[in-house]
């Protein structure tokens, strides 16, 4: 199938594939990442992820619609607050969520999974009734659309770029909260031997709410970057509930790192297949090596080896 | 029915009352007896009928505007003093996004509610879910989305085009004033995009130009770099994109950020599936330049459509748009009004035997005619994307196209 | 002659059992009109997911998120016999090629896929509703028992399955029939399937077939079987230190839960006439569990229930308030965790049950027992306590 095509061009498409590839990457990380902290650290299936995600575009929406109406010389630069208003939000609704439902739950992560489902039925229902059915569009400033030509033939998408840097700053700041920071110290202690962490003085119940705070924050920071590349309305964040809890799970639930590496792995297996096969069938093979692989290896790739 | 449609939403009761004496004394001579012979829900001033739409679940998004014109329809119909000098009531059902539901709701207003017809549906998958049940209890079905044809159902009045009306004007204008050679197929992978598509590249083929790439995704998809990079490799003079939903906003925004300007139109974008609604969602500025071709464009220049613009945003709000299916939807109670009256009854059967030949004048696209198949004579247009999440008329065909839900050769 | 009282009441099986056949068989049908009993039947194919989840969940603590798929295999199987059926050559003679299944046409397909040609058979047909569910569920089964996944990993991986089911039906439309679904079912062996007499027959053969699948449930799980199903769900290590093969009980009973749904599917696609792809995905599968909690997990009656109710809401609520749908559904969800993680069963055991039994004893002075509030069916699950 290369046959009619030159070198050059087939050098620069694979070097556009490979972007194409990382692009995915970071977006699964993005996506992952927050439920890794939640259900890796605390055993806690969010089904209401995706909800969570909307509701950083949202508010990544009502930004944009404030400062067009009334600084709209600022507009250029409302994507980097709305992304900090986002993280703020959907965090704080976290932790209300964590107060009301989560916190007499966690003996029971399965139950968990059907409470937070309902949870995200009553969000949805919720983004509808205030922003209507239909999806909105969010106005991006114009540094963030385009491309920036590398050389004739690859470009490099601005957007997926910056998804691409968000991705990993966001990534390097839980690695060093997790494992440099007291607070992190206290998650991991109270993941291994919640008693005992408690025993010493480690108030478990704030560890609890911050960690969930914190996992759902992420997720609006990434519902909020995604609006550049997706769509916002309310069954929007249906749409990445597969692919996050795939990622998660197959990444093995206790580690971040196992949590990018499965981003990785999923990502390139999908936008390689996506290049020779047709769409549908690749994100069927992609599922169905995913669900093998998890069959051979139960507990994801990476997994963390400690007493319960 | 007069060409003076106004917006009446709300007319004073005082008018109200004297329109509906008025249209008594008219039709008094029509007595329920003979207009209703099968048990439908008329009195002597009122009929009921149905909407059956998805008011919750992901079609919600695309169904509310075809709601909003149906009622629209019924309300001025109602204030014109009804049909036959009955007041149109509607029952409104929701769908919920969900086939079996559809199926249930209609039987429930078929059955339960004995509706004299039912304005509604959307999606190709709940026509046919309710399709058995329309035969099996002989109700009326007024189905206002563009869609796939091969289908042809005595008791379905299609208000929308079948696929041969939107796609082949659509490519010939590409052909004939862009100089387009090669295209690349892209859709949702379900039916509607797959069988359009079929009938795209039997049609491009017969032009002895090439089809470079075709292409489907599953219905939510939001990752199509890897599709624009190969895009990008086959170098086609025009993406034909037929991506519905969600995927839409992500398709075409990560089509300009991918540094395919439409404006530049190299490759030119040529879609059948966004119409001013899904701009909205997709935003304007990430859909200029692009081209799509379809029956209605809420620009239309002619005086039915800006009455009609007018009544739809007096009622509904002036940030509403309207799009290709939400003027289809508001022919469908007009289009049975005019069936009804000429047929002096409400009896399915009668209704159905005067369809055909059922012209409108006032329709806001325009001239339609009901064709003995049940689909409309109807021009199609391309309109050109503007930035402001509206379409400037290019084009439009000079003679009404017959519809054809059966394209001989391309099945 | 002694009668106990707890065994009189509803929460006492026998009587409850008895109390839903009075229902189901008698109540329902005089009661409504065939437009709503057929309502009613759509929703008991829904029940047969929830008693098979009663079993592989509220017993085996296996949460499966993926019982659309046995639901599809079951609802597919039966309309691909009836598909064919609907096709015969005279019936599609506009057809390019006549005798094939109307989609299949409309994709190019010019004969029948080598899959479909078994279908022309009935009693294949029945043996495929039952076995291939089966043997599916046995492979999953298999990879994932025998490796000991289980908890969140199986419903997550179960949850992927029935993605993976949804987009193989929608892309591969030629053969499946797509976003479509497989519509305009007519006879079955020529009996029409649309008249109003098969309504009601279809009606009676669901509660039947309902009835004869609860009766199995009931027995697996007052058998030895269903006492280390829960002993298993408990302290799974115990019980395999003890000799026995974890592994094995719990794959037979995830393959008897999905063709109990593949059973259900099927009547689903003879009552509703058709069957389609959304009924296979996420989100009816996570409806499916609910339906089952509603009811109390542990409660083989109560799912039944659960099923009903549930449904009802949704449909008497889509039909006045579609807007406040989901919120209910959300908080029903959310509600019957949090709140009462014994669903109506538990509720009926903890408020109704004790005062009926005491009015009962009032009644019976003959009785020298005293009024024993009946036996929850098993054990809390573990932690179902706060």
């Amino acid at each position: 199938m290369f046959a009619e095509y030159t070198t050059s061009e087939l050098l620069s498409i694979f070097a556009m594939q490979g972007v194409a590839g990382l692009i995915l990457f970071s977006v699964f990380v993005l996506m992952a990442l927050g439920l890794a902290i939640i259900f890796g650290q605390m055993g806690v299936i969010n089904m209401a992820h995706g909800e969570f995600m909307i509701l950083g575009a949202y508010v990544t929406y009502l930004t944009s619609e404030l400062f067009s109406a009334y600084l709209p010389d600022y507009f250029s630069s409302y994507f980097i607050l709305a992304m900090i208003l986002a993280f703020i939000a959907a965090g704080l609704l976290g932790a209300l969520v964590e107060w009301l439902m989560l916190r007499h739950l966690y003996q029971r992560p399965l139950d968990t999974l059907l409470a937070t489902w309902g949870l995200s039925l009553i969000l949805q229902q919720a983004y509808r009734t205030i922003f209507g059915a239909r999806e909105v569009g969010v106005t991006l400033p114009d540094w963030l659309m385009g491309s920036y030509p590398l050389t004739d033939t690859i470009e490099l998408p601005i957007n997926g770029l910056f998804v691409m840097c968000l991705a990993l700053g966001i990534s390097l700041t839980v690695g060093i909260l997790m494992y440099r920071s007291r607070w992190g110290t206290q998650v991991r202690a109270v993941v291994q031997n919640r008693p005992m962490a408690g025993a010493v003085g480690i108030n478990t119940a704030r560890v609890d709410r911050l960690t969930f705070a914190l996992g759902c924050g992420i997720a609006g920071v990434a519902g909020s970057a995604f609006t550049m590349i997706g769509s916002t309305g309310p069954t929007s964040g249906q749409l990445y509930i597969v692919d996050t809890f795939l990622v998660v799970v197959f990444g093995g639930a206790a580690s971040l790192l196992g949590t990018i590496a499965s981003a990785f792995t999923i990502s390139q297996a999908q936008s390689t297949m996506e290049f020779f096969l047709s769409g549908s069938m690749s994100k069927v093979l992609t599922l169905l090596f995913v669900v093998f692989i998890l069959m051979l290896r139960p507990q994801g790739l990476f997994s963390l080896k400690v007493r319960r | 029915m007069t060409t003076t449609v106004r917006h009446t939403h709300q007319p004073k009761r005082w008018a109200k009352s004297l329109l509906g004496l008025a249209a008594s004394l008219a039709f008094s001579a029509t007595l329920q007896a003979e207009v209703n012979t099968t048990g439908l829900a008329v009195t002597d001033t009122t009929v009921k009928v149905g909407i059956l739409h998805s008011v919750t679940g992901t079609m919600a998004i695309s169904e509310t505007g075809s709601v909003q014109a149906e009622m629209l329809a019924i309300e001025q119909i109602n204030a014109m003093g009804g049909v036959l000098g009955r007041q149109i009531e509607y029952i409104q059902e929701d769908g919920a996004s969900d086939w079996p539901t559809f199926a249930e709701k209609s039987k429930k207003l078929l059955v339960n509610d004995k509706v004299a017809a039912v304005f509604g549906c959307w999606t190709s998958a709940s026509r046919k879910a309710v399709l058995p049940i329309f035969e099996q209890y002989n109700g009326m079905l007024y189905y206002p989305t563009f869609y796939e044809g091969l289908e042809q159902s005595p008791n379905v009045i299609y208000t929308g085009q079948e696929a041969t009306q939107q796609i082949i004007a659509g490519i010939d204008w590409v052909v004939k004033n862009k100089g387009a050679k090669s295209f690349y197929l892209l859709g949702s992978d379900y039916i509607w995009p797959r069988t359009s598509n079929k009938i795209a590249r039997k049609h491009i083929e017969k032009l002895g130009l090439s089809v470079v790439g075709e292409e489907y995704y599953p219905l939510g998809h939001t990752q199509f770099n890897s599709v624009i990079n190969k895009i990008k490799l086959k170098k086609p003079d025009v993406i034909y994109a037929i991506v519905v939903g969600g995927s839409n906003v992500a398709f075409y925004k990560q089509l300009k950020a991918a540094g395919i300007d439409m404006t530049k139109e190299k490759p030119l974008v040529l879609t059948i599936s966004v119409t001013e609604d899904e701009v909205l969602g997709i935003g304007g500025e990430n859909m200029v330049g692009a081209y799509a071709a379809m029956k209605y464009f809420q620009s239309l220049p002619n005086d039915n459509n800006k009455a009609f613009v007018e009544a739809f945003k007096a009622r509904w709000g002036k940030d509403t748009v309207i799009g290709d299916v939400t003027q289809a939807a508001y022919l469908g109670p007009w289009l049975w009004k005019a069936a009804v009256e000429k047929a002096g009854s409400f009896d399915i059967d009668k209704v159905r035997a005067a369809s055909p030949g059922i012209e409108l004048t006032t329709a806001p696209e325009g001239y339609v005619k009901i064709h003995p198949n049940h689909h409309l004579w109807s021009k199609t247009r391309i309109g050109h994307a503007r930035a402001d999440g509206q379409y400037d008329v290019v084009f439009e065909t000079e003679q009404l196209i017959e519809p054809n839900p059966f394209p001989e050769g391309y099945q | 002659m002694t009668i106990k009282p707890a065994s009189l009441l509803p929460g006492g099986n026998l009587m409850g059992y008895a109390l839903l056949a009075l229902l189901l068989l008698l109540v329902l049908p005089l009661a409504l009109d065939l437009f709503r009993l057929n309502l009613i039947g759509k929703y008991l194919t829904y029940a047969f997911v929830a008693v098979g989840l009663v079993l592989c969940w509220g017993y085996g603590g296996i949460l499966s998120l993926g019982q659309g798929v046995f639901f599809g295999l079951g609802g597919y199987a039966m309309a691909m016999f009836l598909k064919l059926e609907a096709s015969d050559p005279e019936s599609t003679k506009i057809q390019s090629t006549p005798g094939i299944p109307d989609f299949m046409d409309w994709n190019q397909l010019t004969e029948l896929p080598w899959f479909w040609q078994p279908f022309h058979s009935f009693s294949f047909t029945l043996l495929a509703i039952v076995l291939v569910p089966a043997i599916i569920a046995m492979v999953i089964g298999l990879a994932m028992f025998t490796r000991r996944v289980g908890g969140v990993y199986f419903a997550i991986i179960t949850q992927a399955l029935a993605a993976i089911l949804t987009i193989l039906i929608i892309g591969q439309q030629g053969y499946t029939g797509g976003v479509n679904g497989m519509t305009d079912l007519r006879t079955l062996m020529g009996f029409d399937i649309r008249t109003d007499g098969a309504k009601y027959l279809f009606y009676y053969l669901c509660v039947l077939l309902l009835f004869g699948c609860l009766g199995l449930a009931h027995y697996i799980s007052k058998s030895k079987l269903g006492r280390l199903l829960v002993a298993m769900r408990d302290k799974e290590d115990r019980v395999r230190f003890s000799g026995y093969d974890v592994a094995a009980f719990k794959i037979f009973v995830f393959c008897m839960a999905g063709v109990f749904s593949a059973i259900g599917g099927a009547m689903f696609t003879l009552q509703v006439g058709f069957m389609s792809p959304t009924l296979v995905g996420i989100v009816p599968s996570i409806e499916m569990v609910i339906f089952c909690a509603v009811g109390g997990r542990l409660s083989l009656i109560g799912a039944v229930y659960g099923a009903l109710l549930v449904n009802f809401a949704k449909t008497s609520f889509s039909e006045s308030f579609p807007e406040l749908w989901l919120f209910a559904m959300g908080g029903l969800f959310i509600a019957v965790v949090m709140a009462f993680p014994n669903g109506l069963a538990g509720l009926y055991n903890s408020y109704v049950a004790p005062h009926l039994a005491r009015l009962i004893a009032r009644w019976l002075p003959a009785t020298t027992e005293p009024a024993a509030v009946p036996a929850i069916e098993a054990k809390q699950p573990q932690g179902a306590q706060p």
